[in-house]
């Protein structure tokens, strides 16, 4: 706690400068605008914020979807109506990516549906086993919570690099598997493999969070419950399927949503790991977006738009769930 | 009687390592969780231990394989005669002795060697398909005193810049956020509602859905390759003025009217009553910001587009560029980019958990 002491101390250091440097400028609106008038004040710098870097967005990626050319600014684009969702979805077959216009975004809308389905349920279901662990009566369980945690905290970057140093060809497990008498394997330049680690990784990275919120759900079922299922002499799987798992359907609801969002979203790890390769095999639709949008030239803003209008409105769905979901949980 | 007091003695042991609270003894789901969590510490934690170990293997070590888990280092001994150390090797004499000699040079598949004990003896020409190198652990700094000097690389560019962006970034944030949670929590205005929508709207814009427009904000306001670029578009976090708006309704009205009796400004109101009994929710806000800010990595990818710019984030992915992957270098900056957030941990996990568990945030 007193690393917290210090640590807010420290903060309050920094944040004091600036609030001595308002305090004028709140005092003299509060003398012509009136205290009537003053949430506004403190709200205008969020608002702002808000509005230039997330509304106004928004209108902008409708327009720029609607319109072609490399050029950056709104003046210069022609209107295409839809043609950049056309071009998008003009394709001879759909089960061929090869015969679309744009495969590359087929390659990535296909690798996507398959990897948030198979990463979320690895992620869900490794999670909860690590929770259920974490959550029984033994020894050392501060340090174990803390072991399945930390990668949360790392850098994708890191984690990505990490993991390359581990797999590459001279790489760790291939050293350990030379060890045991079995083949070395190059992990990340065969398709199958590279998707395989690709999930490994970010599950990896991101299973602590998972955990973390499902310990807290395990931990808010009432203990007399399971003192009761004792006294029946139920045994564990019955005790697991028929109290721990109802009991925390409403928190499974609340991660699957969260998995999901952040699943449809996975961009970094990946970016560093495999880079969305070999060939395309592990690309997704953010890197899509930012592959057509930003690194190959010329850069087709009006294509990375209408790509991320469609990534918006998918996850607006599960969003939607969410804020449903949490709208029934107490915020204490 | 020996037998009885060893049986006795294990049996206690035993007793110590499984006895808990409640039941007396541990069953078999226990050890299937202890199994689990140590095969989970293996997996979680070993990577990471992999890294940082090899960081500390010089060049050629890090090149060999299989690979060894240790850092080692070939042993050197100085020899009269020779300016320069020479390297240490176990020969395997034809009769099947082993001898530690000093390799002078090598000839094709031969070697010339020197017995260290007894220079006075003269060359031995030993192939050197007998000849081991004899290594010891040693851990090299190498790698670290090469990116911390200030010639040897662009590091402490990198580290300011990422520093830069989070602490400002970090401090607007929890200044701005808080502002609008004291607005939204303790004034009865039209348009509350409105505006608290307006804010939690956001939630359904991700960063990544709005990353062409973002680009093309920060290009207008000339901010392309500029630190600010970076912190603008992320300073208002619909979660941080939705968590602190909630917190700020427990504080109690009556301290407000008091002040308010008092004259104070609505600013000191804020400043001076409300952030200070917010403490708890301004420390989750601001680790939160921190550790988003410190690890971000696609929109600092399309606004930061010079070496000079780059965060240390963008600089280790820039790693990856260049033909060959220079993991000696790599591998030392990969450790002293995850160490400050690995540190900070240790000590803030309580509140980092803490505030994960309550609102999903990150």
């Amino acid at each position: 706690m007193r690393a917290a002491a210090t640590f807010s101390g420290a903060f309050t250091a920094l944040v004091a400068l600036p609030a001595r440097a308002i305090e004028p400028v709140m005092r003299g609106a509060q003398k012509i605008l009136g205290i009537k008038r003053m949430p506004w004040v403190f709200l205008f710098p969020n608002l702002a914020a808000v509005l230039f870097f997330s509304l106004l967005p928004v209108f902008i990626n409708i327009f720029y979807s609607a319109t072609g050319s490399d050029r950056l600014y709104p003046a210069d684009r022609p209107y295409v109506g839809a043609a950049n969702y056309e071009t998008l979805f003009e394709c001879g077959s759909y089960l061929d990516p090869s015969t679309c216009s744009r495969d590359l975004f087929w390659r990535a809308l296909g690798n996507t549906l398959i990897f948030v389905p198979v990463q979320v349920a690895a992620m869900i279901g490794i999670a909860l086993f690590t929770a259920i662990c974490l959550n029984r009566d033994i020894r050392g369980r501060g340090f174990f919570r803390g072991i399945f945690f930390f990668p949360v905290m790392l850098s994708p970057v890191v984690v990505a690099l990490t993991w390359q140093w581990i797999l590459q060809r001279n790489g760790a497990l291939n050293g350990l598997l030379t060890a045991l008498g079995l083949t070395p394997v190059n992990w990340l330049v065969f398709p199958n493999s590279a998707f395989f680690w690709s999930v490994f990784v970010t599950v990896w990275a991101h299973m602590g969070f998972f955990t973390i919120i499902l310990l807290a759900g395990l931990q808010s079922i009432p203990r007399d419950v399971y003192e009761a299922a004792k006294m029946d002499a139920a045994n564990p799987w019955r005790v697991f399927t028929r109290i721990t798992l109802p009991m925390l359907k409403p928190t499974l609801l609340v991660v699957f949503i969260l998995c999901v969002i952040r699943s449809v979203q996975t961009f970094d790890e990946l970016y560093v790991l495999t880079g969305g390769g070999p060939g395309s095999a592990t690309i997704l639709i953010v890197q899509y977006i930012y592959e057509i949008g930003f690194a190959i030239q010329p850069r087709n803003f009006g294509l990375a738009a209408a790509a991320s209008l469609l990534l918006g409105a998918v996850l607006l769905v599960f969003t939607l769930i969410q804020l449903r979901l949490a709208r029934g949980k107490s915020y204490d | 009687m020996t037998e009885l007091t060893a049986r006795t003695a294990q049996s206690s042991i035993l007793q110590f390592l499984t006895r808990r609270r409640g039941r007396v003894r541990a069953d078999w789901t226990d050890w299937l969780t202890y199994a689990y969590l140590f095969l989970g510490l293996a997996v979680m934690f070993a990577p990471v231990l992999w890294v940082v170990l090899s960081s500390f293997k010089a060049p050629v070590n890090l090149a060999e394989f299989p690979p060894t888990f240790l850092p080692y280092a070939a042993e050197t001994v100085t020899v009269e005669g020779f300016d320069e150390p020479l390297s240490l090797y176990e020969v395997t004499t034809e009769d099947g002795e082993t001898r530690q000699l000093a390799q002078i040079r090598r000839v094709g598949l031969n070697a010339q060697m020197i017995d260290p004990a007894n220079p006075g003896a003269g060359r031995l020409v030993v192939p050197v398909a007998d000849a081991k190198p004899v290594r010891s652990i040693f851990f090299t700094w190498q790698h670290y005193t090469r990116l911390l000097s200030a010639s040897g690389s662009d590091l402490w560019l990198f580290v300011y810049n990422s520093l830069f962006i989070t602490i400002v970034a970090t401090a607007i944030t929890v200044i701005m956020n808080s502002m609008a949670a004291f607005a939204l929590s303790k004034y009865r205005f039209k348009g509350n509602t409105l505006a608290l929508i307006a804010i939690l709207m956001t939630l359904m814009i991700p960063p990544t859905v709005v990353l062409v427009p973002i680009y093309l904000i920060v290009a207008q306001l000339g901010l392309v390759g500029n630190l600010w670029g970076v912190i603008l578009p992320t300073v208002a976090t619909p979660t941080g003025v939705f968590l602190l708006r909630q917190y700020m309704l427990t504080i109690p009205d009556e301290l407000i009217e008091a002040a308010r009796m008092d004259h104070a400004s609505e600013w000191r109101i804020y400043w001076r009553i409300i952030l200070p009994l917010s403490a708890p929710a301004l420390a989750v806000v601001a680790i939160f910001s921190i550790l988003s800010r410190w690890n971000d990595f696609l929109l600092p990818l399309v606004v930061l587009n010079r070496r000079e710019v780059f965060t240390l984030q963008l600089a280790l992915a820039s790693f990856q560029d260049e033909n060959q992957i220079h993991y000696d270098q790599l591998l030392a900056m990969t450790t002293l980019t995850a160490l400050p957030l690995a540190f900070a941990f240790i000590f803030l996990q309580r509140y980092i958990a803490s505030g994960i568990a309550s609102t999903g945030i990150k």
